[in-house]
């Protein structure tokens, strides 16, 4: 953590960046999103268990953006989704500085995107066994059984939209679901509504989810959302052997076609 | 329970359509209901929610006078889902309203003082109502001026009005188009609104000035009515923001404490210096 | 109306509950589902769950849910009609299990629904619901009623009071006429009041800051730094407004279904950057920090100065359901220090 903490001091002394995002000390057990922008304020960055946040949330975000060049503590949640963003052309090799971090603590020299590939490529970043477990579950109901089980859960759902304020992937300006001409889903928070709204979300992410689960643990009702997003990866990697937020040229699988890909969806 | 639905709205059948300007246009509404039209009144700044049922409400002020009885106008440009669907409407065709809210111009205050109009755009709408109310009660005031101007002649709006105006020996009436506007007949003035209101250099003396306008417009007629003599209590305009209820509840109005919805539309410069610059 | 107090043993909690169902209410009460508790449409006392600090979401929504319809319309080409809601066949509610804090809520709902123009679906609501607070017994760090002036065995806004004394009995405050009419209906199950002292069965909630430090003084600080420096963390999603007891923004949206439809009020929220766009694009309230500010100073400024109510009641929920940490309290002791400066 010194590393971590000497290497913002630097950077914002030199003037490198003007804003440091990194976890400072929450209000309850969990950290919360620090911004540094001064250089003796760096010693309250910290990094232990209770920083969980994927901070990756802050990069687009115009508030931040307008402080000026970022540097960001990046665990492999944060790198993974700065795969995605470079690949989607929403950020460009040193637009931002990337202090990595290992899941122990340690800082990691991280200078490129080409050094992040390297370094995401020796983790392992399958799902685990805990959340193939969830699936396990969901995959064995039967199909009325299921429906029964997520419109219990998408009851709860408020439309407070959470999920989609906490991923660092729902940077659309304007969502789907903020539009009106054609209203594609209803604004109301009622079973449709709210089922629609979580379905296309999920397909939204299909590909492009790294996983991170920031929407479930965002949710105020404590909606399992990543169990669909965990069961897109799933899919993604049964049907186009991809894993996603490995690379920063990366091609989505659901934006693109190839001779070799199935058409077991036909039937 | 005897309070009534504050929601429901009137239903209104369109008598009358005008076509103003690309995209904008005049709906002249009668009270579907007679006793409803009958209990029907409203002052002038006065605005009210439109409806497209299964579309929804939009906001905009009530356009025509209060002295012209048994009908309402709104003028609405073509910009939302709301506006459009109203734009695919027909005479004959029913729309929701509710109303009258918010405050007035205060047309009583202003009685025995000269009057000058200053309006921009689609912004002439919420003047016209007042302009009509001061017209038809001319004897109450002494000079009037008006200054309109759009950014293409095909941009102004209530066209026959104009001419209206423009014919009137007890009204002086400038119209402008923004540069590259005018068309080969044009015979009015070439210039953005300020600059020809300093042109035109209208006496401050026992004078109201009433501006409504695009935010630009807005921000640069102020310092030339200041420098022409106008007091801050002496100017007024209409804010616009975005609104669900129109009665204070829905949240969305609010600049600072002030309540756009039940406090203005209309604002004197003085009321609008002291709020905060969110609107 | 003069406070009147009853005793009411533990075994009859249940009989009070059963006579009320008995008598056609539909009884929303604290229920522990998947982890959360909160208020939910109860048939048994058994369902009922006495051990939470506060649900997860407020009360508010028995009289202003989430979605409310507002108007019903036909319409096709030629033409279009709109049809009034029929608010007398509202349902009698009793608001079982409310905390104090909750019942406070009401008042600035009321203020809201009420201002010049009365909302008469939503009073309708109201009028129909008896409230049946329990006071605390427990709080967490996130709870600061006692600095917005409440207190976690106030009266204010219940109908009828109940605090849990040493042998498990209730001391039964009754507060209004809506109050005693329940009494009326099981006046068997009631005692000579308690001898022993409420206070001490209560929780203790810190006072953490003087209230009217800020809403004295909200002049002195809509244009600072603070607002910048508080809400970079925040991500602009709804989960404060959408659990806090006196949220009150809403939306309107219409609803079709063939030549048939409803129009609806649903709830909203300052904090999405889309609140108060204009069509044209132009948005007043552009950055979150103006959204935030707008949030408390909705809250500790405009509502104390235009309605006469605090706008909050300290409950805490926001902070407990923020996803990035927005505490509120901290960010109000913030604001309060910095009048001093």
């Amino acid at each position: 953590m010194d590393d971590i903490r000497k290497k913002a001091k630097e950077l914002l002394e030199n003037k490198t960046v003007q804003v440091v995002i990194g976890y400072g000390k929450g209000s309850g057990e969990e950290a919360r999103a620090i911004f540094v922008r001064d250089a003796a304020k760096t010693d309250q960055l910290i990094f232990d268990e209770t920083c969980l946040q994927n901070l990756a949330v802050y990069i687009l975000k115009h508030e931040v953006k307008h402080l000026g060049k970022i540097a960001i503590v990046a665990t492999s949640s944060v790198l993974r989704s700065i795969m995605i963003l470079a690949s989607e052309q929403q950020l460009k090799d040193g637009d931002l500085v990337v202090l990595g971090i290992t899941s122990d603590g340690k800082y990691i020299d991280l200078p490129n995107f080409k050094a992040i590939e390297d370094y995401l490529a020796t983790l392992n970043v399958s799902i685990t066994d805990k959340e193939k477990e969830l699936l396990k579950m969901i995959d064995a109901m039967t199909m009325e059984e299921r429906w029964a089980w997520w419109q219990n859960e998408f009851s709860k759902c408020f439309k407070c939209y959470a999920c989609r304020s906490a991923c660092p992937m729902c940077y659309c300006p304007k969502c789907t679901t903020d539009s009106n001409q054609p209203q594609w889903i209803p604004v109301a928070s009622h079973q449709l509504g709210n089922m629609e709204w979580h379905l296309m979300r999920a397909m939204h992410l299909a590909g492009r989810c790294i996983n991170c689960g920031e929407c479930a643990k965002a949710c105020p009702m404590d909606i399992p959302l990543n169990l669909l997003t965990y069961k897109m990866i799933d899919e993604m990697n049964a049907n186009f052997g991809v894993t996603v937020g490995m690379k920063p040229d990366a091609v989505f699988a659901l934006s693109t076609f190839k001779n070799e890909d199935k058409e077991n969806f036909i039937r | 329970m005897s309070e009534k639905n504050l929601y429901l709205p009137y239903s209104m059948i369109i008598e009358k359509v005008t076509e103003e300007a690309p995209f904008v246009k005049t709906f002249r509404l009668k009270f579907e209901n007679e006793k409803e039209a009958n209990n029907f009144s409203f002052k002038t700044g006065q605005f009210g929610e439109y409806s497209v049922f299964g579309e929804g409400e939009s906001t905009f002020c009530i356009a025509s006078s209060p002295t012209k009885k048994g009908y309402i106008e709104c003028t609405f440009r073509q910009a939302g889902r709301v506006t459009t669907a109203l734009s695919n409407l027909e005479e004959g065709n029913t729309i929701g309203f509710r109303g009258p809210y918010g405050n007035i111009f205060p047309i009583d205050d202003w009685k025995g003082k000269s009057l000058l109009f200053i309006a921009g755009g689609i912004a002439l709408p919420p003047m016209r109502s007042v302009i009509w109310n001061c017209l038809d009660l001319r004897e109450n005031f002494k000079d009037v001026t008006i200054i309109y101007g759009a950014r293409s002649v095909a941009d102004l709006v209530y066209k026959q009005e104009l001419r209206d105006w423009e014919e009137r020996p007890d009204v002086k009436m400038v119209t402008t188009v923004d540069p590259g506007g005018e068309t080969p007949d044009w015979n009015g003035e070439v210039g953005f609104v300020p600059t020809i209101l300093e042109k035109t250099a209208p006496s401050s003396k026992d004078t109201i000035a009433i501006v409504c306008g695009p935010p630009i417009m807005i921000k640069y007629t102020f310092p030339v009515l200041e420098k022409l003599g106008f007091s801050d209590d002496n100017i007024y305009t209409t804010l616009e923001n975005r609104m669900k209820c129109g009665f204070g509840k829905c949240g969305r109005c609010n600049v600072g404490k002030v309540f756009v919805c039940k406090d203005g539309p209309v604002f004197t410069l003085t009321q609008l210096k002291q709020l905060p610059a969110e609107y | 109306m003069e406070i009147e107090k009853k005793l009411l043993k533990k075994a009859s909690l249940e009989k009070l509950f059963e006579k009320l169902k008995a008598d056609g209410k539909k009884m929303y009460a604290p229920v522990k589902k998947d982890k959360l508790v909160n208020f939910a449409l109860v048939d048994t006392f058994g369902e009922i769950c006495d051990d939470y600090i506060l649900t997860v979401k407020s009360a508010k929504s028995v009289a202003f849910p989430k979605i409310e319809k507002i108007v019903d319309y036909e319409h096709s080409k030629n033409s279009s009609k709109a049809i009034d809601i029929d608010v007398s066949n509202f349902p009698e509610v009793v608001l079982w299990g409310v905390r104090p804090c909750d019942a406070v809520g009401f008042d600035s709902l009321d203020a809201i629904f009420t201002w010049d123009y009365k909302d008469n679906i939503y009073l309708a609501r109201l009028e129909k619901t008896s409230i049946i607070s329990f006071s605390c017994f427990k709080s967490d760090n996130n709870c600061f009623c006692t600095s917005v002036n409440g207190n976690p065995g106030g009266t204010k806004g219940s109908d009828i009071l109940l605090t849990k004394i040493s042998n498990g009995d209730y001391l039964v405050e009754i507060i209004t006429e809506k109050g005693k009419q329940i009494i009326a209906k099981a006046p068997e199950l009631f005692e000579a009041a308690p001898t022993e002292e409420k206070d001490k069965n209560l929780t203790n909630v810190p006072i953490k800051f003087n209230v009217k430090d800020i809403t004295e003084n909200s002049a002195k600080f809509f244009e600072n730094d603070l607002w910048v420096e508080q809400s970079l963390r925040c991500i602009g999603c709804g989960a404060c407004a959408f659990v806090c007891p006196t949220c009150a923004c809403f939306d309107i949206q219409d609803e079709s279904a063939g030549k048939n439809g409803t129009r609806l009020r649903l709830w909203d929220s300052c904090c999405f950057s889309l609140f108060t766009m204009h069509t044209s694009g132009h948005n007043p309230r552009e950055v979150q920090s103006q959204r935030w500010r707008q949030r408390i100073m909705h809250k500790f400024s405009y509502m104390p100065e235009r309605l006469n109510v605090v706008g909050c009641i300290g409950c805490g929920r926001c902070s407990r359901a923020c996803p990035v940490d927005m505490n509120i309290s901290e960010h109000l002791i913030n604001l309060a220090e910095e009048v001093k400066k």
